[in-house]
């Protein structure tokens, strides 16, 4: 084996550690001793208490519609991004980011006061009986905003690297421009797609600032999983909190586990090709 | 334009129907979910007029969260360069085992709810925590003070600078260090002269990114801050307090910076892509560099 000569690696290596020894495993490993020092049937109580699942339905199924519907407009947007070319494309795409680097604080009470009955959106949806600030869809649609970039910055690089010859392959065979789109053209974006997708929704499962100002934050009803866990520490439930920000902390995992075998994949297949 | 156009053969979705209709779709979609909160920021925030928007942002309680703000960057987006420098380095440069699990525990962080981490600082240094007697036995305050709020910041972007650095250090290989090295150039040299003209806009990259992130970190920060006025409210904490108190113009003045460093940085990180940092074709960075990494070595 080639000796290396670089110095550094003690230095480098055990900063590395340190810090996230400390910033990142430490915590979380409190958090997880906390939760286990509870006893499995005191923690099953409370993580299958009838308010806590209410929580966590609401949360995955706003989660799920909203990544459902980035699924469409992300792809819908990454593909007018690099195809077109219009008046103000640079903008649009530097816009994308503006979920990524507006704090998510701003974005809840922006979203707020545009939906809430009194405001520009909300007040020509009021007549139609369409109620969003205070109902899952506020939360929903403040999840599509906090997660639109993922999916629209996973396909982009995909779509801009896609071989045009292939496309001229089937026009030259008669295929019409949506056979193509879907039989040439969406197999080749679908790992990147479903990364995409899982990295959205992950983000959706657990985002907290955007949601609280336009949910309404009823119990049962419009109360997401991550507010549960503010409000039984502010009720000094610390037991109930670690509890239930465990299950938080072990959908992240699974969702970090898919993510990295849908990009690994993802990264095989763009390869391979 | 025009006739470069035409001289390409028409690609799918180039008849003018479906691109008309595309673009009016997307755009619509887009103004109404990106643009809409971004003017409706601004038409908040002077409701009222100029005046009552500027001594809103006078008044000391929200001077005091922008004051924390940035003091808290200032320590946090620092420290959290030296780590990612660092762990870029050890994890590039050399070859130890554990190296996909480090890169994958690095990245931990933005799978995880802020919640979740606010939480989980909690049982560290709170009353409960692990730490807790020990901190009060010496009367050592780090959680609802300034210490808590920069170490919960420093959680949430922990991969920020990092994870621009390692894809992009893994591409740069190790030639120029070990030719510095060999030529008896220190391990300080080497790094200031051969490695860091060639990072540095991917640092910066990192950096600016970062530092949005703890100037408008929410969650976390809402655990372990306590939210007391006029000591321990950052900015975001301060919105939502004017917010609550049915101050809305307060809430939306205060916004308005923080929505201004959102633009900011947007602009800023277009000009870093022009200068080649966080390149498109590297964006699924998340964990690629991973997988790119196992294939090296395997």
């Amino acid at each position: 084996m080639k000796r290396n000569v670089l110095p550094g690696l003690p230095l480098s290596l055990g900063v590395t550690l340190f810090y996230v020894g400390l910033i990142v495993v430490l915590p979380l490993a409190a958090l997880v001793f906390k939760a286990a020092s509870l006893g499995p049937q005191d923690y099953w109580a409370i993580i299958s208490s009838p308010r806590a699942v209410a929580s966590y339905r609401v949360t995955a199924l706003s989660a799920l519609a909203a990544t459902v519907f980035n699924l469409f407009f992300g792809l819908a947007l990454a593909w007018v991004l690099t195809r077109y070319r219009f008046p103000g494309w640079r903008f649009v795409d530097a816009l994308v980011d503006l979920p990524f680097a507006l704090p998510t604080a701003v974005a809840g009470i922006a979203l707020t006061a545009l939906f809430a009955n009194n405001g520009w959106f909300g007040s020509l949806l009021a007549p139609l009986g369409i109620k969003v600030a205070y109902t899952p869809i506020g939360i929903m649609i403040a999840m599509c905003f906090t997660s639109l970039p993922f999916i629209v910055r996973t396909v982009q690089p995909v779509l801009e690297d896609l071989d045009p010859a292939l496309e001229e392959a089937a026009q030259s065979l008669g295929g019409s421009d949506w056979a193509i789109f879907r039989k040439v053209i969406l197999p080749l974006l679908t790992p990147a797609l479903l990364a995409g997708l899982s990295l959205s929704f992950a983000r959706s499962l657990g985002e907290f600032g955007a949601i609280i100002f336009i949910a309404g934050n009823k119990p049962m009803e419009t109360e997401i999983t991550a507010l549960l866990v503010f409000i039984r520490l502010e009720e000094y439930d610390y037991q109930a909190a670690a509890a239930i920000a465990s299950v938080l902390l072990i959908t992240a995992f699974a969702m970090l586990a898919l993510t990295n075998l849908l990009q690994a994949r993802a990264l095989r297949y763009t390869i391979r090709n | 334009m025009q006739q470069a156009k035409s001289k390409k053969p028409p690609r799918v979705g180039d008849s003018p129907a479906v691109r008309r209709t595309l673009i009016t779709v997307v755009l619509l979609f887009g103004a109404l979910l990106v643009l809409a909160p971004l003017i409706v920021i601004g038409a908040q925030a002077f409701s009222e007029g100029v005046k009552v928007f500027a001594a809103a942002i006078a008044h000391p309680d929200t001077l005091h969260a922008i004051l924390l703000t940035v003091v808290t960057a200032l320590i946090a987006v620092p420290l959290n360069t030296a780590f990612g420098v660092a762990a870029a380095w050890s994890i590039t440069k050399f070859d130890f085992p554990g190296r996909r699990f480090l890169l994958v525990v690095i990245e931990i962080p933005f799978s995880i709810s802020p919640i979740v981490a606010g939480v989980a600082y909690l049982f560290v240094y709170g009353l409960q925590g692990l730490f807790g007697p020990l901190l009060g036995a010496y009367d050592i305050k780090i959680l609802f003070a300034l210490p808590g709020i920069i170490l919960a910041s420093m959680f949430v972007t922990a991969p920020f600078v990092a994870r621009e650095l390692i894809p992009l250090m893994q591409a740069q290989g190790r030639d120029l260090e070990e030719a510095a090295t060999s030529l008896g150039a220190s391990g300080w040299r080497t790094f200031f002269s051969v490695t860091l003209p060639n990072i540095r806009w991917a640092m910066l990259y990192g950096i600016i990114l970062c530092n949005a992130r703890v100037m408008g970190e929410f969650g976390a920060v809402s655990v372990v801050s306590g939210n007391i006025r006029g000591q321990t409210n950052t900015l975001p904490l301060h919105i939502e307090l004017l917010y609550h108190d049915y101050q809305t113009t307060g809430a939306f003045a205060a916004a308005s910076i923080l929505t201004l460093i959102a633009l900011v940085t947007i602009v800023a990180k277009v000009a870093l892509e022009r200068r080649g940092a966080g390149r498109r074709s590297r964006r699924p960075a998340l964990v690629a560099p991973v997988s790119k990494i196992a294939e090296k070595t395997s």
